[in-house]
């Protein structure tokens, strides 16, 4: 009994260690996440709506620049159809984010739904590029992450739609936060991997989208543009393009292990 | 009361068009295999992908009007070269996000 008490205890010393980390690995979105959601709910505010309106968007959509749109939308009275149908097109590139998290997500369990709901661009950013601390259970280390960005991204826009036109805080240039959090993590895409061509891809697809579309169509038009270059390089055989820490590992081998029933902490990352 | 009603009904909308962008690959792939192509592409998303949430950053910079994004560039050349040096996530993250924060209220680049 003891022993069981005491192993229980370390496992949630453990927790404790895991959502510390998550903490830290979060803070540069908290950062940019209070400014951005209070320019949201301060926009809101100024739209006319209750800041209740400000939470639940924020809690039940919970995507940056999908809700800025969803304001402009409002304003101008859109219907229905408009608001899906744009909502779509303008989150497409959400569709991208799982594509490349089929296999980090295979295994996480029953966090899987949520993990997948709370998949913004800076989230799946510190997704893709943190490793899981030694011992960790990668789904309770991911759900920290997702969970407490969310936390971040509800808090300021309530701030915002509650107190952003009282205050006078001069936050101008904080948000710039987020564009040093991808800096830094692009860098350490860059240590991490052996192959260069996805950068190389990046630059061309990015420039040529931000010179030919307007600011809000960039980010999906160069998404797909730059994985239409991934798979022509693929397809004219120059080489494998594998990249990253998944050494070795092939698909087929990582799906029939995802196939088999687990329990949530039975697929650890080591 | 229709008001609020329209409201939540819009929420519900925008909510599920968001989640459904989310979900769909999941879904697409959560019974068959992805086809090979799609799996080495798959390896590749995300380098790229950061790269270009970086170039999408500077989506709203005016290239052809002062300060010609130079603040934006010279703050971004900082953190690289912080990151390449120390390799330390927060310094390069905080002290490039102050020294943007700086640039911009005090209008450094006012004489261009």
């Amino acid at each position: 009994m003891i022993e069981m008490e005491a192993k229980r205890h370390e496992m949630r010393e453990g927790n404790m260690d895991l959502f510390l980390s998550a903490l830290k690995t979060t803070v540069p979105v908290f950062l940019g996440y209070i400014p951005l959601g209070m320019a949201f709910g301060f926009l809101l505010d100024g739209a006319g709506y209750h800041w209740i309106y400000a939470f639940l968007m924020s809690l039940l959509i919970y995507a940056g620049s999908g809700q800025f749109l969803a304001v402009a939308l409002l304003a101008a009275r859109a219907g229905l159809p408009e608001f899906a149908i744009a909502t779509l097109l303008l989150n497409l590139r959400h569709s991208f984010y799982g594509l490349s998290l089929l296999e980090k997500f295979s295994g996480v369990g029953k966090v899987k739904p949520y993990l997948i709901f709370a998949l913004t661009d800076e989230t799946y950013a510190l997704l893709t590029t943190t490793e899981v601390p030694a011992g960790g259970s990668k789904a309770r280390f991911y759900f920290y992450i997702a969970a407490l960005d969310h936390f971040y991204w509800v808090t300021g826009s309530v701030l915002g739609a509650g107190l952003g036109s009282m205050l006078d805080l001069n936050l101008k240039g904080m948000a710039f936060v987020l564009t040093a959090l991808f800096v830094v993590l692009t860098i350490e895409q860059y240590f991490n991997s052996s192959v260069r061509f996805p950068f190389i891809a990046a630059v061309g697809a990015g420039v040529t989208s931000l010179i030919l579309f307007s600011p809000e169509k960039m980010l999906l038009i160069s998404i797909i543009l730059g994985t239409l270059i991934l798979i022509g390089r693929e397809k004219l055989g120059k080489g494998n393009l594998r990249v990253n820490k998944g050494t070795g590992k092939t698909h087929t081998q990582t799906h029939a292990a995802a196939a088999k029933p687990v329990e949530d902490n039975a697929q650890e990352e080591s | 009361m229709t008001g609020t009603l329209q409201m939540l009904v819009t929420i519900a909308v925008i909510a599920l068009a968001t989640f459904a962008t989310r979900v769909l690959p999941f879904l697409c792939f959560s019974s068959r295999e992805p086809p090979a192509i799609l799996s080495t592409i798959e390896k590749n998303l995300p380098p790229m992908i950061l790269l270009l949430l970086v170039i999408y950053c500077l989506k709203d910079v005016q290239w052809f009007t002062a300060p010609y994004g130079i603040p934006e560039l010279f703050t971004i050349g900082v953190v690289a070269g912080l990151h390449f040096w120390k390799r330390n996530a927060m310094l390069s993250i905080f002290a490039g996000t102050g020294l943007y924060m700086a640039l911009v209220q005090f209008n450094v680049f006012s004489f261009l």
